[in-house]
């Protein structure tokens, strides 16, 4: 009841001050938001692992029928997807340097739940960009997210077909998905204000494309090692060759 | 009260603030009703998506868009469903409906008392109601949902931000605040009773429909501050990260969370003091209306006055000792479940006494079956299934097999539909013309029984063989499971049942409010009954009694003989023994 | 059929129980019922007819007393036996599996000791969902809890025990036949509880044994 009132009175103030501040704009107002220039320059590279990597878990689709019967072979945890010490699912991203605005794009990315597994596993989108998730499975799946910056939701999909859309508001690294149904069910997004990010492929190799010329810091996150930071200067339609290297603890 | 320099009260005073507890006990049973027809609503959707797990209902996509997007139900809105059902019927429905439609209105009348002895104190009780309510339902309004841990609410899951949402909060809040209404209507209801009985009304000359509401105004009072400090304990865990509930090593959604040292059994003990005297608080009203009818319409004495009304008072006080049968597989000691198993098969004898009673007050009588009658015999009948299938469920090993399935939600709506809204129909037909000076149809009435009856036991008395062949409660598509899926014809039929049950209501709702304005007139005592609410007009005026009553007999003096009428006021002398 | 299939060695007496109580809430159902039929249509208002003056009879209102009175107290003495000799920790019989679940949302985290007959040691066997466990055998199953209230529940074992965080519970069952059943959850955990379920399958012991190491070489 006090909550309520709280909230009413507090609501009341905020469309009083609201109302009242609604004068024409001034010269201390913010610029209007205008599209970055496109740019010709790019960052690739690719993203290697050191030391032991441990043999990646078999994961018990046995737990759901569902599951196990879009399989042939035994599935793996991706935690460190490692091929010959170049490491996949890296999310590589242009951490700051960039000016201008970029809107996000109307397409809407998809994360699918397939065989109980999404797909992707990692990926990168825009802040206000769509995310569209699919239930691919003949079975339940929850979506459990609970990221810091951006509202936090758990939504079940139980029927095979079922979409459901989602926008994050900010920017954050990482936004973890979880499902309760099959607790092996992980995937990472990073939300960017911009579009210059990449997810590093099964040879480890990524490529940013479109920067405009600039200095930047960009950051490599894998889920378990870390994240390693990496300055580098790209002039108009330069190509730049980047590398990470994380050592497996 | 209404002596002469009374000002004539304006509306407000006189509609909407009143304190006089005849308009009280209409504010009740008009706003009780609302919230069960709002009650029957979710039940519906529930059985929707029972009978037809997964299929889409289109137009409900634009009232529930997250619950049900594109037509097409989630989990986590059946579960809302469910525990707003409960929460609706029992706080905002059927509690108030007995207790405080009819503990207020027929109270003072029925002792001879101008009022209660607290009429402002009535008012506020009242006014309690709706805002406990609102604060209840606001949780459709906000993110993620009304309240969703069923009406039982048992934590971690409902004390955890983690894993219910602010409509979990805002149900605690507001059951707290409906409890406060209660207790304020049980010192109310007490104290008039204890103090305001005209001269004459001794205690075994009262009416059984008051000894019901006495014993259920001291179990309010004593039950309730225990659900209303498990509330607030609840809602100290989920607010300011309290452990009352919460041990330490909880891990949700991959995160340890930092409670330590609480129980989550303490919340099943403090819920269920309260809850299981509750469900008496639900039923002991609706058998003392049943005890009051029957006489009537048989035109005979209770049989056995003295059993019932200690039979009552019994079901009450035994009523606490039980509480921990609905814990049988929570993990306490098996010893407790020795204990609470001999406290809860004890408990069926004074229910039983009152069945054989009231067959015996039938049994050689004159019967007239009005719609009231027909109500309060069906009560009989339903109660009976109920209270017999709560045998199976006291028994312990039993109860490990039909424990949170089916079989315990049909033995609840057995007793709390067939027992307690059979007995509020049963109350509201018979008390109807004193309270409006109108009869309602009879023959909408007994159409609206008769499908009623019909209805309900097509689709409860089928939710016995789902429990036994396992299918569990609160499951938002039992087809998941092997071994539950032929159960899909039984329960379509069901749904279809529910929804002709639920439609059948409204020719209630259109009998209750036509006759208002259309019905014949109704006279004082329309039924010729004997106690003291049919002296008066009907509706009878600010202060009931025109003039001070003396009583002078018991309340069931029918059929005297020797006697000019076959039935006999409570202010007349009675030729027969009925003290 | 009302009742599922029994495949536990407690399941008939439980099952004894609950006919013996049908039979007898059956008998006064009848009844009750009846009289309740009979009164309406023998006492109906006709004209001339005119109700009894009775207020009671004391020794028919002590019979519909004692009698029900007696039949509780056999019914509880009767159940009493039964929840003894399936709850009681001291009539429990030796178990010779030792089963560890630890529930959460939404799944049943199964664990077996393995040869050295210890928890947490690496010789651990875990599934997902999947219970094994030998016919003819005792197998002690000990509930733990994650997260918030669940209840394992096999009905055809005829058991069911809450899982419950910070309160570690146990029961015992010995399967008498080889099959196939499903792990119910009985205790609403969340929007993932109507799914959250299990497969049980009771083998021959030899079976149960190859099961235990074919599931811990492919881990």
């Amino acid at each position: 009841m006090k909550r309520a009132l709280k909230f009413g009175s507090l609501g009341l103030m905020v469309l009083v001050l609201v109302a009242a501040g609604n004068k024409p704009q001034e010269a201390a107002a913010v610029k209007p938001a205008e599209a970055a220039p496109a740019g010709g320059a790019s960052i690739s590279g690719s993203v290697a692992v050191t030391g032991s990597v441990p043999a990646p878990e078999k994961i018990k689709m046995a737990a759901d029928p569902a599951c196990a019967q879009k399989h042939t072979a035994p599935v793996t945890a991706q935690t460190i997807a490692a091929n010959n010490g170049k490491l996949q699912y890296v999310l590589v991203y242009v951490k700051d340097g960039l000016s201008g605005t970029f809107p996000a794009p109307a397409e809407a990315v998809t994360l699918n739940q397939n065989g109980c597994m999404y797909e992707p596993h990692v990926f990168g989108i825009q802040a206000g960009q769509k995310l569209e998730i699919v239930n691919d499975d003949s079975t339940l799946h929850n979506i459990n997210c609970q990221p810091k910056a951006n509202k936090k939701f758990n939504i079940a999909q139980p029927t095979q077909g079922m979409k459901s859309v989602k926008t994050f508001d900010q920017p954050e690294v990482p936004v973890s998905f979880k499902c309760n149904v099959h607790p092996w069910m992980a995937a990472y997004a990073g939300v960017f204000s911009h579009p210059f990010f990449a997810v590093t492929d099964a040879n480890g190799a990524f490529s940013i494309q479109g920067l405009p010329a600039g200095t930047y810091t960009v950051e490599a996150w894998q889920e378990k090692l870390g994240v390693q930071s990496q300055k580098v200067t790209v002039a108009d339609g330069e190509s730049k060759e980047v590398s990470f290297s994380f050592a497996a603890k | 009260m209404s002596d002469a320099s009374h000002r004539e009260p304006g509306f407000i005073r006189k509609y909407i603030f009143s304190t006089d507890h005849k308009v009280i006990g209409i504010q009740f049973l008009i706003a009780s009703l609302v919230f069960m027809v709002f009650g029957g609503g979710l039940a519906m959707l529930m059985r929707w998506q029972l009978g037809w797990p997964g299929h889409a209902l289109p137009f409900m996509e634009k009232i529930a868009p997250e619950g049900m997007p594109g037509g097409v139900m989630v989990p986590e809105y059946y579960n809302m469903l469910f525990t707003m059902h409960g929460s609706v019927m029992i706080f905002f429905g059927i509690i108030p409906l007995l207790v405080g439609a009819f503990g207020n209105y027929l109270i003072p009348l029925k002792i001879g008392a101008p009022d209660m002895a607290f009429p402002k104190l009535n008012a506020l009780s009242f006014w309690m109601f709706p805002v406990a309510a609102a604060i209840v339902l606001s949780g459709f309004f906000l993110e993620g949902g009304a309240a969703a841990a069923g009406w039982t609410a048992y934590p971690p899951l409902s004390g955890l931000k983690e894993t219910m949402g602010i409509g979990q909060t805002m149900w605690a809040a507001g059951v707290v605040v409906l409890g406060f209404s209660s207790i304020f209507g049980s010192v109310n209801y007490i104290a008039t009773i204890l103090n305001l009985r005209a001269p004459g009304m001794t205690f075994h000359r009262l009416p059984i429909s008051i000894w019901a509401l006495f014993t259920t105004a001291v179990l309010t009072l004593l039950a309730t501050p225990v659900l209303a400090a498990a509330m607030i304990l609840l809602l100290l865990d989920r607010t300011l990260g309290t452990s009352f509930f919460l041990p330490a090593g909880l891990i949700v959604n991959g995160t340890p969370l930092a409670h330590a040292g609480g129980q989550a059994i303490l919340w099943q003990h403090l819920f269920w003091f309260y809850s299981h005297p509750a469900v008496y608080i639900m039923i002991l009203p609706a058998m003392g209306f049943v005890s009051d009818i029957l006489p009537t319409f048989s035109r005979k004495p209770i049989f056995g006055y003295h059993a019932i009304a200690y039979a009552s008072v019994g079901i009450g006080a035994v009523g606490f000792l039980v509480w921990a049968h609905h814990m049988f597989q929570a993990g306490l000691n098996p010893l407790l479940g020795t204990t609470f198993m001999i406290s809860t098969m004890a408990v069926a004898v004074p229910t039983g006494v009152k069945i054989f009673s009231w067959l015996g007050t039938l049994w050689r009588g004159s019967l007239r079956l009005t719609t009231p009658m027909l109500h309060a015999l069906g009560f009989i009948s339903m109660f009976l299934i109920g209270g017999l299938t709560g045998i199976f469920l006291a028994s312990t090993p039993v109860d490990m097999h039909v424990h949170d399935t089916y079989f315990v939600v049909g033995h609840l709506h057995y007793v709390l539909f067939g027992g307690s809204l059979f007995g509020a129909f049963a109350g509201i037909t018979f008390w109807y013309p004193k309270m409006f000076g109108r009869l309602l149809s009879e023959r909408l009435g007994k159409i609206h029984f008769w499908l009623t009856f019909v209805l309900f036991n097509a689709v409860m008395f089928p939710m016995f063989v789902l429990g036994l062949g396992g299918m569990p409660r609160r499951i938002y598509d039992y087809t998941q499971y092997a071994g539950l899926v032929h159960f899909s014809g039984l329960n379509r039929v069901m749904s279809l049942a529910a929804f002709g049950l639920m439609a059948t209501q409204f020719l209630f709702a259109f009998n209750f409010f036509v006759s208002m304005f259309r019905g014949r007139k109704a006279g004082d005592n329309p039924w010729e009954a004997t106690t003291l609410e049919w002296i008066v007009p009907s509706p009878p005026p600010h202060g009931n009694f025109s003039a001070p009553v003396t009583v002078q007999c018991g309340p069931y003096e029918f059929s005297v003989p020797g006697a000019q009428r076959d039935w006999t006021m409570q202010t007349e002398k009675s030729e027969g023994k009925g003290h | 059929m009302l009742l599922p299939e029994s495949a536990s060695s407690y399941a008939p007496k439980v099952d004894q129980l609950f006919w013996i109580i049908l039979w007898i809430t059956g008998f006064f159902f009848f009844l009750v019922q009846g009289c309740l039929l009979l009164f309406v249509l023998k006492y109906r208002n006709r004209p001339g007819r005119k109700a009894s003056y009775i207020h009671g009879n004391n020794l028919v209102e002590i019979i519909w007393t004692v009698i029900p009175a007696l039949i509780l107290l056999a019914l509880t003495v009767a159940s009493q036996k039964v929840w003894a000799e399936i709850r009681y920790p001291k009539q429990a019989p030796a178990p010779s599996v030792q089963v560890e679940i630890l529930a959460e949302q939404f799944a049943w985290n199964i664990r077996y000791a393995g040869p050295d007959g210890q928890f947490d040691t690496p010789d651990d066997i875990s599934t997902i969902n999947q219970l094994h466990l030998p016919v003819g055998a005792t197998a002690q199953i000990r509930l733990r809890s994650k997260d918030v209230i669940h209840s394992f529940f096999v009905p055809e074992f005829r058991l069911k025990q809450d899982a419950v965080p910070g309160l570690p519970t146990q029961v015992w069952v010995e399967p008498t036949r080889a099959g196939q059943y499903e792990i119910r959850c009985a205790e609403l955990c969340g929007l993932g509880h109507y799914r959250m379920k299990g497969f049980v399958t009771t083998e021959p012991l030899a079976n149960f044994q190859t099961w235990l190491t074919e599931t811990k070489a492919n881990e």
